[in-house]
């Protein structure tokens, strides 16, 4: 059995197309992110109180309120889990006023005592909570934020030493614009970003890189056998031999990922929700935004008269040694 | 070639009992606890609690210069009108020193620059007048200290909670924060104020003591103690039974009067402990031992319970020893912390909280697991019927790989989050990659009419860059979330990085010695089932 044993579409001459796409995603996401849901921020960088409580029978939201508003609470939200045909479970969030550093248990006390003694309904136990205080919050936030861009420096660099730096800017690009889908995502669907997914997000970086350097690896390849054909002909060519590659592949990371999302669990929600997005946008990215990329930049090279070859960069042995090879 | 495939066979086999034991150990109790033995799960699949604390250490800075700014102040006594303060609450680690003259000048900066006071910069700002400020080795000294001091403390008092496996241990994301996790534990609440508590740690004089038993000790107080005495019992340091004492009710010095308890050994090289006191309960102090020297004894009470029992050898201001007869090293160091860990050092908030109940950890592992099979038989399924014989190739080497990345964490000592859980379907996915770029590109090799052995070789070749490079990136990228990581998101990147690194080994090892093997037996024109 073999899909595209010899494929031969040309993927540069679709690439507006492929702009058009990308645009539609990225502009509705970044909508969402400056207009509408904004960033979902989850408990872990803006701080507050998270508690997940389960209920022994069906909750009811309104009682629920009515009775944290008995006991002088009023600023919370109140949300069930979706996910779980049984599950009793709402988690119970308030801000972070009632998790300052000085008082810092006060919001879940509040909640717990309020619950005990108002809400009538059916008996409850906690099942989790995050407490999380100004001064944390602050720090994971960086320490997120600086994780993201140490991986993407570092990237940038381990594809500037094996290929030559155009290569690498387009691989960075590529990765930018899978996370800022991946992110507007999350915006328009108003899940929250938690410390887990932004593992998420860096391990779909990762990922991107992968398959974007597969390909390149690829042109790589094909530019040191043949000096005549185009870098179109030979980049649709690169592609198109390593299409089947990239499609099984990512495919089967795709099925191990959407057995996360479906069976894995309330928790590990929004980590599997981002890494369903992102492993399909990843793959989808190296052919449609790294590839181009490449190509463009070396027409805009040629049509401001500089030399027209790219350079087939470093690791590849002279095609003396590679004729023995062979 | 027969031979060198006997010797790839033996090494592949020694890697896989090599992480079978890594898993199991030498089992006993059943399978599943071994494994739980070698493989140590998280907060988040145990369930647990895990607290971050600041520790306010300029209250130690600021109590430090307080106790130093007393002594001077008696020390200047003898200079009218030459006075030691602190001017600015915002700068606790400077002390003010106003009204010299130029008469006594000298006088004064000889008694600043005293032994005492070297961890102070002292310096002249004009119109006679000095500050010393705390130099910031010193200050960084104290604030280290501080922390180690609560870290002994905490974990003392967490050790009354039973808890198994507790974790407490300094934070690095900020200055001068504490981690403290605990499984099994799901009252966050209970948990913050024991160890915000104080203990209470007292020292008594004692009346008539030892006693074998409780009516001994009656006896001598003709049937119950008066009102300003009490009977207590306690080991008294000597281990074995308890020994009952009468105790004056009223303490000479509590925990909070201790700043300090170290080990040391005193003139003949026994060990003895020496402590210090603040000021204001050395003054108490020497009052008392100053009356009693040589005639009384006092004990050490804590929680209510002796714990030993000294003789008043001398007066003591605030600097003293506790010695005598049968101290031992060990008994020294564990004694001195517990004086010193009586009480915390300095006040502590809390900055996170989080609690994940059992129950919760326990879908979390089911709902994991399934995850993993599930995503697991659909890559086996379709590489076989995608790739036939070939396909059980790469199943096989599927399988190992999950084997050793298990048996390193085993033998690492690593611990399983959910998150890490992910890591190994995440793993799955991405270790099947390098098997389907190796088959595509053997397939494109027999294409152009090579044998399958040749097939092979150039196919394995070609497919071997690409591996290394697009390992490298998710390696880079896990090492990342692995330094910046915290718990839960730290299991990840190591499964991750495990899993990859197994996954060279797989891939391209085992498969390849599995391909060779296949070829042998089929003879040279053979062809290959991929």
């Amino acid at each position: 059995m073999e899909f595209f044993r010899s494929s031969n579409i040309d993927w540069l001459g679709k690439k507006w197309y492929f702009l058009g796409f990308s645009l539609i995603f990225s502009v509705a996401g970044v909508l969402s992110l400056a207009f509408w849901h904004g960033v979902p921020l989850g408990v872990d960088f803006k701080g507050g109180t998270q508690i997940k409580v389960h209920f022994d029978s069906t909750p009811n939201d309104a009682h629920i309120r009515q009775a944290l508003d008995r006991a002088g609470v009023h600023d919370e939200i109140v949300q069930s889990i979706s996910g779980g045909a049984t599950s009793n479970d709402e988690v119970i969030s308030l801000p972070l006023s009632t998790a300052s550093d000085t008082a810092h248990d006060q919001g879940r006390a509040e909640v717990e005592a309020a619950l005990k003694s108002n809400y009538k309904d059916s008996g409850f136990s906690i099942v989790q909570e995050d407490i999380v205080g100004p001064t944390a919050g602050k720090q994971l936030t960086k320490q997120a934020a600086w994780a993201v861009l140490y991986s993407l420096l570092g990237m940038l660099v381990y594809l500037w030493f094996r290929f030559e730096l155009i290569y690498g800017v387009a691989a960075v690009v590529a990765v930018f614009h899978d996370t800022l889908i991946t992110v507007g995502a999350f915006s328009l669907t108003n899940q929250e970003i938690t410390l887990t997914v932004i593992a998420a997000l860096l391990t779909l970086i990762g990922y991107s890189m992968n398959d974007t350097i597969v390909v390149f690896d690829r042109i790589r390849e094909n530019l040191a056998l043949s000096r005549r054909e185009s870098l179109s002909d030979v980049v649709n060519r690169s592609i198109n031999q390593t299409l089947s590659r990239t499609v099984i592949s990512s495919g089967l990371t795709f099925l191990t990922v959407l057995s996360l999302y479906l069976f894995g669990g309330e928790v590990l929600h929004g980590f599997s929700f981002a890494l369903v997005i992102g492993i399909l946008i990843g793959t989808y990215s190296s052919i449609a935004v790294a590839a181009p990329m490449l190509v463009a930049y070396q027409d805009w090279r040629g049509s401001r008269g500089k030399t027209v070859s790219l350079p087939a960069a470093k690791g590849v042995a002279p095609k003396g040694a590679r004729t023995a090879k062979r | 070639m027969n031979k060198n495939l006997g010797t790839k066979a033996i090494l592949i086999a020694v890697v896989l009992l090599g992480c079978v034991y890594g898993i199991i150990g030498i089992p006993h109790g059943g399978l599943k606890q071994s494994i739980l033995n070698r493989i140590h799960l998280g907060l988040d699949l145990k369930g647990g609690v895990h607290l971050v604390l600041q520790v306010h250490v300029e209250e130690a800075i600021s109590s430090a210069t307080d106790r130093d700014m007393q002594t001077l102040n008696t020390e200047l006594a003898q200079y009218s009108g030459v006075t030691a303060t602190k001017l600015d609450p915002k700068h606790p680690e400077s002390i003010t020193i106003s009204g010299t003259t130029p008469a006594n000048q000298s006088d004064v900066r000889s008694v600043l620059n005293a032994n005492e006071y070297q961890a102070y910069d002292v310096n002249s700002s004009g119109n006679g007048n000095y500050t010393m400020t705390m130099k910031q080795s010193s200050i960084r000294d104290l604030e280290q200290r501080t922390l180690d001091t609560s870290i002994e403390t905490i974990r003392a008092r967490v050790d009354a909670l039973g808890v198994s496996e507790p974790q407490i241990e300094q934070y690095n994301l900020g200055d001068n924060e504490i981690l403290v996790q605990l499984p099994g534990i799901d009252d966050a609440g209970h948990v913050e104020d024991i160890i915000q508590s104080t203990a209470k740690l007292e020292i008594h004089p004692v009346v008539s003591g030892p006693y074998d038993n409780e009516a001994a000790a009656l006896a001598a107080v003709n049937g119950a103690p008066p009102p300003d005495q009490v009977i207590l019992k306690g080991t008294a340091g000597n281990g074995g039974t308890d020994q009952y004492y009468i105790l004056k009710r009223a303490a000479i010095v509590e925990g909070t009067d201790f700043r300090d308890a170290q080990p040391s050994t005193d003139e003949n090289g026994r060990p003895d402990i020496t402590f210090t006191l603040t000021t204001e309960a050395g003054d108490r102090f020497y009052k008392y031992t100053n009356d009693n020297k040589g005639t009384g004894s006092m004990a050490i009470v804590l929680e209510n319970r002796i714990r030993e029992v000294a003789g008043i050898e001398g007066a003591i201001r605030e600097q003293g020893r506790i010695s005598g007869g049968g101290i031992s090293q060990e008994y020294a160091q564990s004694l001195s912390m517990m004086l010193r860990t009586g009480s915390l050092p300095a006040s502590i908030s809390y900055i996170e909280t989080r609690t994940v109940g059992p129950s919760l950890g326990a879908e979390s592992i089911h709902a994991g697991v399934v995850a993993a099979i599930a995503g697991m038989l659909a890559v086996m399924i379709f590489m076989l019927v995608y790739y036939k014989g070939a396909g059980v190739n790469a199943d096989l080497a599927l399988l190992l790989n999950l084997i050793i990345l298990l048996g390193f964490m085993g033998f690492f000592s690593a611990t399983l989050t959910l998150p890490g859980i992910a890591g190994v379907i995440l793993t799955i996915g991405m270790g099947v990659d390098s098997n389907v770029l190796i088959f595509e590109r053997v397939r494109e090799e027999l294409r152009l009419g090579k044998t399958a052995a040749i097939a092979v070789q150039d196919g394995f070749a070609h497919a071997w860059i690409t591996i290394i490079d697009t390992h490298v990136t998710t390696v880079v990228s896990a090492l990342i979330l692995l330094v910046f990581g915290s718990g839960p998101v730290k299991g990840f990147a190591l499964t991750l990085i495990f899993g990859l690194l197994a996954n060279i080994f797989t891939a391209v090892f085992v498969s390849r010695t599995i391909f060779d093997w296949g070829l042998s037996r089929k003879g040279r024109d053979a062809a290959l089932s991929i």
